[in-house]
């Protein structure tokens, strides 16, 4: 097979070139994602199997991100021959397609430059501010110490006007829709805090504010930018799972001969030859071969369909049979696709806006503070003082109130939840959906895919260990689903399975091995010859014809994965409602109900029906939470409360739902839901320590005996104790709330 | 006071220089991969030998194309 890599129509996202300046030759880049890098080792492969090609100038992986940048000589890398390459050596990669990495990685270093910026003011701002406090009174002359206030304005107004710039942004934001968020007392409290330490400064009184300004913009901007890097770590992870799953595809082209592209790159018209056992890579009209197809990712059916010339088909459905010729159709052409798109778009515009737990928090705390001010303002004048110290007096109280803890509230507990559930492989992507997540009393389960391993298992025969072996030794030839399954069982029941050599597979139809003994034959009933009852149970997928003439039947199902009843029953004990709502067979949804102890369950459903059944829980005032991985789910994940997906879903189902969870098990979902609940719980304790800060200070604030000592005290005082009460959230096992 | 005359611009020059160190190893990419990093301090290959290296003996990988597990 002709391996050219054609790509004129290429979007040159993901690559830059340099121009081509004599004598030095241009230069292009191509990002590949690379899946299974874990060490130093790894790395060095990689690295050492792509240097080792011709024209590439430098190839550099990411461990991080679990990427590899290639530098060649050349105006077109070429990608398919580093895939071919790092396959060679045991690594499986994809080409990046579009590199979002480059965005969030940007505004990571933003947050992590003025981060910088901050910490060093304030470390010189504190220099100079401890020398003023350690002082006895007297014992620093007053020009020294305005020497020193002076200084510390000339280190601390400049940090804060380029530290400070990601918070009065956001501020600015919000008020321009006349909202509140967190970050509009912040700005508030910081702009005065300067803005009047710079005054008393030009004064020359002692109540300067510089350092508490400056070391909270530094505080903030250290829990803002562990947010920022945990949440593109999350999206990296998961954009790279999607971008694993895109494949190449094989086109015929107009003179017969067969090309490899890109799945992206096919434009309607274009022919795809799918091979046996192949993902479908495009939607499209079957133009020749006939057989069946796997559609469980897209309608959640278990069973193969048979498919012939003039049939559609999907990407993502997996051909059961003979080589099938795909010709490409436009999306519109598609009923399924655009009924599915329409119901996105509607569940999310239904869905409305969630308020995130931290600016409901602000739109109490913003008017709170400053009605304090301003009654703060007003008594003083009321008890006869001047208005100058009536004004500072204000001024401290609505620095004091300073909502470092109020700000890091939530931040911090989000940080440490979703760096915990990364570790157990949950790749949590929306910012508010750990929030959501905490909510959820009824989870909602798709079957194909989610609760089963999307595997055939053998489930019903006749045949004996003998004949089982027999049978699994001639199959372990193939790549067939069902070969494979057999092969499974057999080695499963600890039966002795030896390749046999020679065997010959005709595609769509099944296995012969010619012996001494005679013609053995595995395969379809037509295949081996089952045409009467009396050969057997014809619903079998699958016949064994050995060498004397005898038939057996092998039937196959979908398998539950291992621990899915444990989950239910865990979810179902703590009161949680679970339910099944399935596209495939009612039978079949049936079985697995029944296996895994849920009353409530849905068959044959549509797209349409999930959502419908979704709203019907809506109404009955029930959070959900739905699992799901096929086509036919991603509707309802954009409907649902809160969503997860396993990371074998689709490709739109994944970047649907809320967070995505790796691995074979669905211990996930219970570990999610588990440490969301005590996120949620945590940040509700960190609210009342800020609360109990300010309780506190606010009346010292109040009365006027707030220094800018006691201010930097207890700011960092409260800053350590919310992040310390949300580093609790690690290491402990958590349980669900009972419901 | 002229020790202080001194010490001050002192501490913030080079604190100033540490801030600069700073940016200048985030700019050029050097926090973007810290895992990675850590691994490389331990690499041996030099790298020369790298670009000279043979790539390595085609790894007995059974990964089926097959369609249902993704593995």
């Amino acid at each position: 097979m002709a391996e050219a890599l054609s790509l004129e129509n290429a979007p040159r996202v993901g690559r830059r070139s340099t121009p081509a300046t004599e004598p030095v030759p241009a230069t292009s880049q191509a990002t590949l994602i690379v899946e299974n890098m874990h060490c130093g080792g790894c790395m060095r492969k990689v690295e050492a199997a792509l240097s080792a090609l011709p024209d590439v100038v430098s190839a550099r992986t990411n461990l991080s991100a679990r990427r590899v940048t290639v530098s060649v000589r050349g105006a077109e890398p070429p990608v398919a021959k580093f895939v071919d390459v790092l396959r060679d050596a045991g690594f499986k990669a994809a080409e990046l397609a579009a590199d979002s990495r480059l965005v969030m990685q940007s505004a990571e270093r933003d947050l992590l430059r003025r981060t910088a910026v901050a910490g060093f003011a304030a470390a010189n701002v504190m220099l100079l501010s401890v020398s003023v406090w350690a002082a006895d009174p007297g014992d620093m002359a007053d020009g020294m110490r305005l020497l020193f206030h002076w200084l510390s304005a000339l280190i601390a107004l400049p940090a804060i006007a380029y530290a400070g710039q990601p918070f009065f942004r956001s501020a600015a934001q919000a008020l321009s829709v006349r909202r509140l968020n967190m970050d509009v007392p912040i700005s508030l409290g910081v702009v005065l805090a300067s803005v009047m330490s710079l005054f008393q400064t030009i004064k020359g009184t002692e109540q300067v504010y510089f350092d508490a300004a400056i070391t909270l913009l530094f505080f903030l901007l250290i829990g803002r930018f562990l947010d920022q890097r945990m949440r593109a770590r999350a999206a990296g992870a998961a954009a790279n799972l999607v971008g694993l799953q895109s494949i190449t595809a094989t086109i015929v082209t107009d003179d017969g001969s067969l090309e490899r592209q890109p799945a992206r790159l096919l434009k309607p018209g274009a022919k795809v030859l799918v091979a046996a056992g192949e993902r479908v890579a495009v939607d499209g009209k079957i133009v020749s071969g006939s057989g069946a197809i796997d559609e469980a990712l897209i309608t959640g059916e278990s069973l193969p369909r048979a498919v012939a010339p003039g049939a559609q088909v999907f990407a993502g459905s997996v051909n059961l049979g003979a080589s099938l010729t795909v010709e490409a159709t436009a999306t519109d052409q598609n009923t399924l696709l655009s009924e599915i798109g329409r119901l996105m778009e509607a569940a999310e515009q239904s869905r409305g806006t969630y308020v995130r737990l931290a600016d409901r928090a602000a739109a109490i705390y913003a008017p709170a503070v400053h009605i304090l001010g301003l009654v703060t303002f007003l008594g003083w004048l009321a008890v006869g003082q001047h208005w100058e110290a009536a004004l500072t007096a204000a001024i401290a109280v609505l620095i004091i109130t300073c909502p470092c803890a109020l700000a890091l509230a939530v931040p911090a507990v989000q940080i440490a939840a979703s760096s915990r559930l990364f570790s157990k492989g949950v790749l949590v992507k929306a910012a508010d959906g750990l929030e959501r997540l905490a909510d959820v009393d009824t989870v909602v389960f798709d079957k194909t895919g989610t609760l089963t391993a999307g595997e055939p298992r053998l489930v019903r025969t006749t045949a004996d260990h003998e004949l089982l072996a027999e049978a699994a030794s001639l199959a372990a030839s193939s790549r067939h689903p069902y070969a494979r399954a057999l092969v499974r069982a057999a080695r499963d029941r600890g039966l002795d399975v030896t390749v046999r050599d020679a065997v010959t597979e005709t595609a769509g139809a099944g296995l012969e091995w010619t012996s001494l003994a005679g013609v053995t034959r595995l395969g379809s009933a037509q295949w081996c010859g089952a045409v009467e009852p009396s050969h057997g149970d014809l619903s079998a997928s699958l016949w064994y014809r050995d060498a004397g003439g005898r038939l057996t039947g092998f039937a196959f199902e979908d398998a539950v994965k291992p621990g899915a009843r444990d989950v239910i029953d865990r979810l179902q004990r703590s009161g949680y409602k679970v339910e099944i709502v399935s596209g495939d067979r009612t039978e079949a949804v049936a079985r697995v109900a029944e296996e895994l102890g849920v009353t409530t369950w849905r068959g044959q459903t549509s797209p349409a029906d999930k959502i419908e059944r979704l709203e019907q829980l809506k109404s009955d005032g029930r959070k959900v939470l739905m699992v799901g991985d096929g086509l036919n789910d991603a509707p309802a994940l954009a409907a649902a409360h809160a969503s997860l997906s396993p990371a074998t879903a689709a490709d739109i189902s994944q970047v649907t739902a809320d967070a995505v969870f790796q691995g074979e098990r669905l211990d996930a979902v219970v570990e999610t839901i588990a440490v969301s609940q005590r996120a949620r719980r945590m940040a509700l304790q960190n609210f009342g320590i800020a609360l109990a800060y300010n309780a506190v200070f606010v009346p010292m604030a109040m009365a006027g005996i707030v220094t800018p000592l006691i201010a930097a005290i207890a700011m960092s005082a409260s800053s350590i104790a919310v992040t310390a009460n949300a580093v609790r959230l690690r290491g402990r096992k958590l349980a669900m709330v009972q419901r | 006071m002229t020790a202080l005359a001194w010490l001050i611009p002192a501490a913030l020059v080079l604190g100033g220089l540490g801030l600069g160190a700073f940016l200048w190893a985030l700019n050029s990419g050097q926090f973007d991969d810290l895992d990675g990093a850590a691994w490389r301090a331990l690499d041996d290959v030099q790298p020369e030998d790298r670009r000279n290296a043979q790539p390595p003996a085609k790894a007995a990988t059974d990964t089926p194309t097959g369609p249902l597990r993704p593995e």
